[in-house]
Protein backbone atom coordinates (compact mmCIF):
# COMPACT_ATOMS: atom_id res chain seq x y z
CA UNK A 1 0.00 0.00 0.00
CA UNK A 2 1.17 3.70 -0.25
CA UNK A 3 2.86 4.26 2.89
CA UNK A 4 3.50 7.55 2.36
CA UNK A 5 -0.06 8.82 2.73
CA UNK A 6 -1.39 6.32 4.34
CA UNK A 7 -4.26 6.47 1.56
CA UNK A 8 -4.34 2.13 2.08
CA UNK A 9 -4.83 2.20 -1.71
CA UNK A 10 -2.39 0.03 -3.84
CA UNK A 11 0.49 1.05 -5.00
CA UNK A 12 -0.29 1.92 -8.59
CA UNK A 13 -2.62 5.32 -8.02
CA UNK A 14 -3.06 8.36 -8.34
CA UNK A 15 -4.95 10.49 -6.17
CA UNK A 16 -5.26 13.77 -4.56
CA UNK A 17 -4.33 15.14 -1.06
CA UNK A 18 -3.24 18.39 0.69
CA UNK A 19 -0.02 18.55 2.55
CA UNK A 20 0.84 19.92 5.92
CA UNK A 21 4.75 20.41 5.59
CA UNK A 22 6.25 23.23 7.41
CA UNK A 23 6.52 24.75 3.55
CA UNK A 24 2.65 24.14 3.07
CA UNK A 25 2.01 25.43 -0.24
CA UNK A 26 -1.81 25.39 0.46
CA UNK A 27 -2.49 24.04 -3.06
CA UNK A 28 -3.84 20.27 -3.66
CA UNK A 29 -1.45 18.37 -6.13
CA UNK A 30 -1.31 15.08 -7.45
CA UNK A 31 1.27 12.14 -6.81
CA UNK A 32 1.46 9.01 -8.37
CA UNK A 33 3.23 5.94 -7.50
CA UNK A 34 4.26 4.23 -10.39
CA UNK A 35 5.56 0.30 -10.37
CA UNK A 36 8.64 -0.61 -11.81
CA UNK A 37 10.42 -3.70 -10.79
CA UNK A 38 13.55 -3.02 -13.20
CA UNK A 39 16.34 -5.16 -12.75
CA UNK A 40 19.45 -3.02 -12.89
CA UNK A 41 21.33 -5.46 -14.85
CA UNK A 42 18.46 -6.47 -17.52
CA UNK A 43 20.26 -3.54 -19.90
CA UNK A 44 23.65 -5.49 -19.63
CA UNK A 45 22.70 -9.06 -19.46
CA UNK A 46 20.45 -8.40 -23.09
CA UNK A 47 24.00 -6.41 -24.72
CA UNK A 48 25.57 -9.32 -23.38
CA UNK A 49 24.03 -11.92 -25.05
CA UNK A 50 24.13 -9.61 -28.02
CA UNK A 51 28.02 -9.88 -28.03
CA UNK A 52 27.37 -13.89 -27.48
CA UNK A 53 25.35 -14.62 -30.68
CA UNK A 54 27.75 -12.14 -32.37
CA UNK A 55 31.02 -14.30 -31.43
CA UNK A 56 29.28 -17.60 -31.57
CA UNK A 57 28.34 -16.55 -35.17
CA UNK A 58 32.40 -15.74 -35.79
CA UNK A 59 32.88 -19.29 -34.26
CA UNK A 60 35.43 -17.03 -31.96
CA UNK A 61 36.18 -18.28 -28.56
CA UNK A 62 36.04 -15.12 -26.13
CA UNK A 63 37.48 -15.19 -22.78
CA UNK A 64 36.64 -12.95 -19.76
CA UNK A 65 40.01 -12.76 -17.76
CA UNK A 66 39.59 -11.59 -14.08
CA UNK A 67 41.61 -11.08 -11.34
CA UNK A 68 43.31 -8.55 -8.53
CA UNK A 69 45.61 -6.10 -10.02
CA UNK A 70 48.97 -7.40 -10.64
CA UNK A 71 48.06 -10.82 -10.75
CA UNK A 72 49.52 -11.35 -14.13
CA UNK A 73 46.87 -11.15 -16.62
CA UNK A 74 49.00 -8.89 -18.94
CA UNK A 75 52.26 -10.84 -18.63
CA UNK A 76 49.84 -13.81 -19.80
CA UNK A 77 48.33 -12.49 -22.61
CA UNK A 78 52.19 -11.20 -23.69
CA UNK A 79 53.34 -14.71 -23.02
CA UNK A 80 50.31 -15.98 -25.09
CA UNK A 81 51.04 -13.22 -27.74
CA UNK A 82 54.36 -14.49 -28.69
CA UNK A 83 53.63 -18.56 -28.31
CA UNK A 84 50.31 -18.79 -29.54
CA UNK A 85 49.00 -16.32 -31.61
CA UNK A 86 51.38 -16.77 -34.69
CA UNK A 87 49.55 -19.97 -35.25
CA UNK A 88 46.06 -18.52 -33.88
CA UNK A 89 44.78 -15.49 -34.88
CA UNK A 90 44.29 -13.08 -30.93
CA UNK A 91 43.15 -9.76 -30.31
CA UNK A 92 42.88 -7.96 -26.87
CA UNK A 93 40.37 -6.00 -25.38
CA UNK A 94 41.74 -4.78 -21.62
CA UNK A 95 39.64 -2.24 -19.60
CA UNK A 96 42.15 -0.35 -17.83
CA UNK A 97 40.73 3.05 -14.80
CA UNK A 98 43.01 5.17 -16.54
CA UNK A 99 46.04 4.16 -18.95
CA UNK A 100 46.78 2.49 -21.91
CA UNK A 101 49.70 0.84 -20.87
CA UNK A 102 48.62 -2.64 -21.09
CA UNK A 103 47.63 -1.83 -24.76
CA UNK A 104 50.88 -1.05 -25.54
CA UNK A 105 52.25 -3.65 -24.10
CA UNK A 106 50.66 -6.25 -25.64
CA UNK A 107 51.00 -4.48 -29.34
CA UNK A 108 54.66 -4.48 -28.19
CA UNK A 109 54.22 -8.08 -27.78
CA UNK A 110 52.69 -8.37 -31.77
CA UNK A 111 49.23 -8.66 -30.98
CA UNK A 112 46.22 -6.22 -31.69
CA UNK A 113 44.88 -4.50 -28.12
CA UNK A 114 42.44 -2.25 -27.95
CA UNK A 115 42.24 -0.43 -24.47
CA UNK A 116 38.90 0.41 -22.73
CA UNK A 117 39.42 3.44 -20.65
CA UNK A 118 36.77 3.20 -17.73
CA UNK A 119 37.44 6.56 -15.89
CA UNK A 120 35.62 5.93 -12.06
CA UNK A 121 34.05 2.44 -13.62
CA UNK A 122 35.75 -0.72 -11.56
CA UNK A 123 34.39 -3.22 -14.01
CA UNK A 124 33.61 -3.56 -17.42
CA UNK A 125 30.62 -3.63 -19.17
CA UNK A 126 28.91 -5.88 -22.10
CA UNK A 127 28.47 -2.46 -24.30
CA UNK A 128 32.08 -1.23 -23.51
CA UNK A 129 33.17 -4.67 -25.15
CA UNK A 130 30.67 -3.99 -27.92
CA UNK A 131 32.00 -0.84 -29.09
CA UNK A 132 35.15 -1.56 -28.43
CA UNK A 133 35.12 -4.87 -30.58
CA UNK A 134 33.51 -3.06 -33.17
CA UNK A 135 37.11 -1.87 -33.92
CA UNK A 136 38.09 -5.92 -34.94
CA UNK A 137 37.63 -7.94 -38.24
CA UNK A 138 36.22 -10.63 -35.54
CA UNK A 139 35.63 -13.11 -38.47
CA UNK A 140 39.74 -13.05 -38.84
CA UNK A 141 39.95 -14.01 -35.03
CA UNK A 142 40.06 -17.62 -33.32
CA UNK A 143 40.38 -15.78 -29.76
CA UNK A 144 39.73 -12.76 -27.86
CA UNK A 145 40.92 -12.57 -24.58
CA UNK A 146 39.05 -9.50 -22.52
CA UNK A 147 41.47 -8.46 -19.64
CA UNK A 148 39.31 -7.09 -16.94
CA UNK A 149 39.80 -4.32 -14.75
CA UNK A 150 41.75 -5.73 -12.00
CA UNK A 151 38.79 -6.10 -9.13
CA UNK A 152 37.94 -9.17 -7.68
CA UNK A 153 34.32 -7.71 -6.58
CA UNK A 154 32.04 -6.29 -9.28
CA UNK A 155 33.22 -7.56 -12.69
CA UNK A 156 31.59 -10.74 -11.33
CA UNK A 157 28.13 -9.53 -11.61
CA UNK A 158 28.79 -8.33 -15.60
CA UNK A 159 28.46 -10.90 -17.92
CA UNK A 160 30.04 -9.60 -21.00
CA UNK A 161 28.98 -12.41 -23.36
CA UNK A 162 32.36 -14.23 -22.96
CA UNK A 163 32.34 -18.25 -23.09
CA UNK A 164 35.04 -18.55 -20.92
CA UNK A 165 35.45 -17.36 -17.55
CA UNK A 166 39.09 -17.49 -16.27
CA UNK A 167 40.27 -16.36 -13.12
CA UNK A 168 43.76 -15.70 -12.14
CA UNK A 169 45.20 -16.17 -8.36
CA UNK A 170 48.58 -15.49 -8.05
CA UNK A 171 51.32 -17.59 -5.25
CA UNK A 172 51.72 -14.32 -3.80
CA UNK A 173 48.36 -13.09 -3.16
CA UNK A 174 47.52 -16.77 -0.47
CA UNK A 175 45.57 -19.24 -0.63
CA UNK A 176 42.66 -17.97 0.93
CA UNK A 177 41.63 -15.58 -1.95
CA UNK A 178 38.87 -17.99 -3.21
CA UNK A 179 37.08 -18.04 -0.01
CA UNK A 180 37.38 -14.29 0.30
CA UNK A 181 35.54 -13.91 -3.32
CA UNK A 182 33.11 -16.60 -3.54
CA UNK A 183 31.59 -15.57 -5.75
CA UNK A 184 34.37 -14.35 -8.40
CA UNK A 185 35.45 -18.10 -8.06
CA UNK A 186 32.17 -19.32 -8.26
CA UNK A 187 31.87 -18.12 -11.57
CA UNK A 188 35.10 -19.71 -13.01
CA UNK A 189 35.15 -22.13 -15.69
CA UNK A 190 39.07 -22.19 -15.36
CA UNK A 191 41.45 -21.04 -12.21
CA UNK A 192 44.72 -20.33 -13.10
CA UNK A 193 47.44 -20.07 -10.17
CA UNK A 194 50.32 -17.73 -12.09
CA UNK A 195 53.38 -17.04 -10.94
CA UNK A 196 54.07 -20.22 -9.64
CA UNK A 197 57.83 -19.89 -10.15
CA UNK A 198 57.44 -17.89 -6.96
CA UNK A 199 55.74 -20.51 -5.00
CA UNK A 200 58.73 -22.12 -2.97
CA UNK A 201 59.59 -18.45 -2.10
CA UNK A 202 56.24 -17.91 -0.57
CA UNK A 203 56.11 -20.55 0.74
CA UNK A 204 53.13 -21.24 -1.25
CA UNK A 205 50.73 -23.84 -0.21
CA UNK A 206 49.34 -26.02 -3.07
CA UNK A 207 47.20 -28.47 -1.39
CA UNK A 208 45.46 -25.86 0.56
CA UNK A 209 45.06 -23.26 -2.99
CA UNK A 210 44.05 -26.50 -4.41
CA UNK A 211 41.18 -27.55 -1.71
CA UNK A 212 40.11 -23.56 -1.23
CA UNK A 213 39.50 -23.72 -5.07
CA UNK A 214 37.64 -26.98 -5.23
CA UNK A 215 35.38 -26.02 -2.17
CA UNK A 216 34.17 -22.75 -4.24
CA UNK A 217 34.34 -23.87 -7.67
CA UNK A 218 34.32 -27.41 -7.95
CA UNK A 219 33.35 -27.84 -11.65
CA UNK A 220 36.35 -25.54 -12.39
CA UNK A 221 39.42 -26.58 -14.45
CA UNK A 222 42.61 -25.21 -12.44
CA UNK A 223 46.32 -25.29 -13.77
CA UNK A 224 49.53 -23.77 -12.09
CA UNK A 225 51.22 -21.72 -14.64
CA UNK A 226 54.44 -18.82 -14.68
CA UNK A 227 53.95 -16.70 -17.69
CA UNK A 228 57.78 -15.90 -16.48
CA UNK A 229 59.16 -19.53 -17.15
CA UNK A 230 56.56 -20.78 -19.44
CA UNK A 231 55.95 -23.41 -16.68
CA UNK A 232 52.15 -24.79 -17.15
CA UNK A 233 51.58 -22.89 -20.62
CA UNK A 234 51.61 -25.69 -22.95
CA UNK A 235 48.27 -26.99 -20.59
CA UNK A 236 46.64 -24.17 -21.25
CA UNK A 237 47.08 -23.64 -24.90
CA UNK A 238 45.83 -27.45 -25.09
CA UNK A 239 42.74 -26.48 -23.19
CA UNK A 240 42.17 -23.12 -25.83
CA UNK A 241 43.27 -25.46 -28.59
CA UNK A 242 40.11 -27.02 -27.39
CA UNK A 243 38.15 -23.46 -26.92
CA UNK A 244 36.95 -24.43 -23.56
CA UNK A 245 38.39 -24.28 -19.84
CA UNK A 246 38.66 -28.19 -19.78
CA UNK B 1 32.30 -0.55 -5.54
CA UNK B 2 29.99 0.68 -8.29
CA UNK B 3 27.42 2.52 -6.56
CA UNK B 4 28.06 5.56 -8.68
CA UNK B 5 27.47 3.75 -11.91
CA UNK B 6 24.43 2.24 -10.91
CA UNK B 7 23.16 5.34 -9.66
CA UNK B 8 23.63 7.01 -13.32
CA UNK B 9 21.62 3.97 -14.49
CA UNK B 10 19.11 4.33 -11.61
CA UNK B 11 18.77 8.30 -12.33
CA UNK B 12 18.52 7.54 -16.34
CA UNK B 13 15.65 4.97 -15.88
CA UNK B 14 13.79 7.63 -13.54
CA UNK B 15 13.97 10.57 -15.26
CA UNK B 16 12.87 8.96 -18.57
CA UNK B 17 10.36 7.30 -16.77
CA UNK B 18 8.64 10.74 -15.18
CA UNK B 19 9.29 12.46 -18.51
CA UNK B 20 7.19 9.42 -20.39
CA UNK B 21 4.45 10.30 -17.68
CA UNK B 22 4.43 13.90 -17.57
CA UNK B 23 5.91 14.25 -14.17
CA UNK B 24 6.80 17.68 -12.66
CA UNK B 25 9.23 16.10 -10.02
CA UNK B 26 10.14 13.03 -8.82
CA UNK B 27 9.44 12.84 -4.75
CA UNK B 28 10.73 9.32 -4.16
CA UNK B 29 13.03 6.41 -5.72
CA UNK B 30 12.52 2.92 -4.45
CA UNK B 31 14.84 0.25 -5.10
CA UNK B 32 15.23 -3.12 -3.78
CA UNK B 33 19.18 -4.48 -3.21
CA UNK B 34 19.83 -7.54 -2.16
CA UNK B 35 22.27 -8.10 1.02
CA UNK B 36 25.32 -9.81 -1.09
CA UNK B 37 24.67 -7.54 -4.12
CA UNK B 38 27.98 -5.86 -4.01
CA UNK B 39 26.74 -2.45 -2.91
CA UNK B 40 26.37 -0.13 0.09
CA UNK B 41 23.60 1.47 0.85
CA UNK B 42 25.14 4.74 2.53
CA UNK B 43 27.74 4.84 -1.18
CA UNK B 44 24.34 4.57 -2.88
CA UNK B 45 22.62 7.40 -0.63
CA UNK B 46 25.94 9.94 -1.53
CA UNK B 47 25.93 9.18 -5.22
CA UNK B 48 21.93 9.30 -5.19
CA UNK B 49 22.54 12.91 -4.01
CA UNK B 50 25.26 13.88 -6.22
CA UNK B 51 23.43 12.96 -9.33
CA UNK B 52 19.96 13.90 -8.38
CA UNK B 53 21.05 17.59 -8.30
CA UNK B 54 20.01 19.78 -11.03
CA UNK B 55 17.22 17.60 -12.13
CA UNK B 56 13.46 17.08 -10.76
CA UNK B 57 14.46 14.42 -8.83
CA UNK B 58 16.33 17.07 -6.66
CA UNK B 59 15.75 16.60 -3.12
CA UNK B 60 13.85 13.53 -3.81
CA UNK B 61 13.88 10.58 -0.99
CA UNK B 62 15.84 7.32 -1.85
CA UNK B 63 14.52 4.36 0.23
CA UNK B 64 16.27 0.97 -0.25
CA UNK B 65 14.70 -2.11 0.80
CA UNK B 66 17.70 -4.95 1.63
CA UNK B 67 16.69 -8.16 1.10
CA UNK B 68 18.66 -10.76 3.13
CA UNK B 69 20.49 -13.60 1.55
CA UNK B 70 18.22 -16.48 1.40
CA UNK B 71 20.53 -20.05 0.35
CA UNK B 72 19.56 -23.34 -0.75
CA UNK B 73 21.28 -26.72 0.67
CA UNK B 74 21.14 -29.35 -2.13
CA UNK B 75 21.68 -32.24 0.36
CA UNK B 76 19.69 -30.81 3.39
CA UNK B 77 16.63 -30.03 0.62
CA UNK B 78 15.95 -26.86 2.73
CA UNK B 79 16.62 -22.90 2.38
CA UNK B 80 18.60 -21.03 4.50
CA UNK B 81 19.85 -17.30 6.17
CA UNK B 82 23.95 -17.03 5.60
CA UNK B 83 25.09 -13.23 4.92
CA UNK B 84 28.80 -14.48 4.84
CA UNK B 85 29.09 -14.86 0.78
CA UNK B 86 30.43 -18.61 0.83
CA UNK B 87 26.73 -20.06 1.53
CA UNK B 88 27.96 -22.31 4.33
CA UNK B 89 24.68 -25.00 5.29
CA UNK B 90 24.39 -24.42 9.22
CA UNK B 91 23.10 -27.98 9.04
CA UNK B 92 25.46 -29.93 7.43
CA UNK B 93 28.59 -27.17 6.17
CA UNK B 94 28.45 -27.77 2.39
CA UNK B 95 28.68 -25.07 0.61
CA UNK B 96 25.95 -24.09 -1.40
CA UNK B 97 25.78 -23.17 -5.25
CA UNK B 98 21.98 -21.98 -4.91
CA UNK B 99 21.65 -18.03 -3.87
CA UNK B 100 18.10 -17.93 -4.15
CA UNK B 101 17.66 -14.36 -2.74
CA UNK B 102 20.66 -11.97 -2.42
CA UNK B 103 21.93 -10.42 -5.37
CA UNK B 104 18.68 -8.34 -6.53
CA UNK B 105 19.30 -5.03 -8.03
CA UNK B 106 16.33 -3.23 -8.73
CA UNK B 107 14.38 0.07 -9.32
CA UNK B 108 11.08 -0.72 -7.76
CA UNK B 109 8.95 2.26 -7.80
CA UNK B 110 9.20 5.78 -8.24
CA UNK B 111 6.66 8.56 -6.53
CA UNK B 112 5.74 11.20 -8.85
CA UNK B 113 4.14 14.20 -8.77
N1 LIG C 1 57.84 -13.90 -11.12
C1 LIG C 1 56.79 -13.67 -11.91
N2 LIG C 1 56.30 -12.42 -12.03
C2 LIG C 1 55.24 -12.22 -12.82
C3 LIG C 1 54.61 -13.27 -13.50
N3 LIG C 1 53.55 -12.77 -14.20
C4 LIG C 1 53.54 -11.44 -13.94
N4 LIG C 1 54.55 -11.11 -13.12
C5 LIG C 1 54.87 -9.74 -12.62
O1 LIG C 1 53.77 -9.27 -11.85
C6 LIG C 1 53.58 -7.87 -12.06
C7 LIG C 1 52.16 -7.61 -12.51
O2 LIG C 1 51.92 -8.25 -13.75
P1 LIG C 1 50.80 -7.76 -14.77
O3 LIG C 1 50.83 -8.69 -15.91
O4 LIG C 1 50.96 -6.32 -15.08
O5 LIG C 1 49.49 -7.96 -13.89
P2 LIG C 1 47.97 -7.54 -14.20
O6 LIG C 1 47.69 -6.31 -13.42
O7 LIG C 1 47.15 -8.68 -13.70
O8 LIG C 1 47.84 -7.34 -15.67
C8 LIG C 1 54.61 -7.46 -13.10
O9 LIG C 1 55.71 -6.89 -12.41
C9 LIG C 1 54.99 -8.76 -13.75
O10 LIG C 1 56.30 -8.75 -14.25
C10 LIG C 1 55.15 -14.60 -13.36
O11 LIG C 1 54.66 -15.60 -13.91
N5 LIG C 1 56.23 -14.74 -12.53
MG1 LIG D 1 47.05 -5.70 -16.78
ZN1 LIG E 1 32.16 -2.21 -10.56
ZN1 LIG F 1 23.06 -28.69 4.31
Amino acid sequence: MCLDCNCGQPQNHSHDHSHDHSHDHGKKHSHTHLQLGLDLLARNNELAQQNRQRFASSGLTVINLLSSPGSGKTALLERLAKDWAPQHPLAVVVGDLATDNDAQRLRRAGVEAIQITTGQACHLEAAMVQRAVAELQLNELELLVIENVGNLVCPAAYDLGESLRLVMLSVTEGEDKPLKYPSMFQSADLVLISKIDLASAVEFNHGLAHRHIKQVAPAATVLELSAKTGAGMEQLYGLLQQGRGG
Amino acid sequence: MHELSLMETIRDLALNQAQSHGAARIEAVRLRIGSLAGVEPEALNFAFEVLMANTIGAGARLEIETLPAEWFCAPCARPFRAEDYLGLCPSCGAISRELRQGRELQLTSLELS
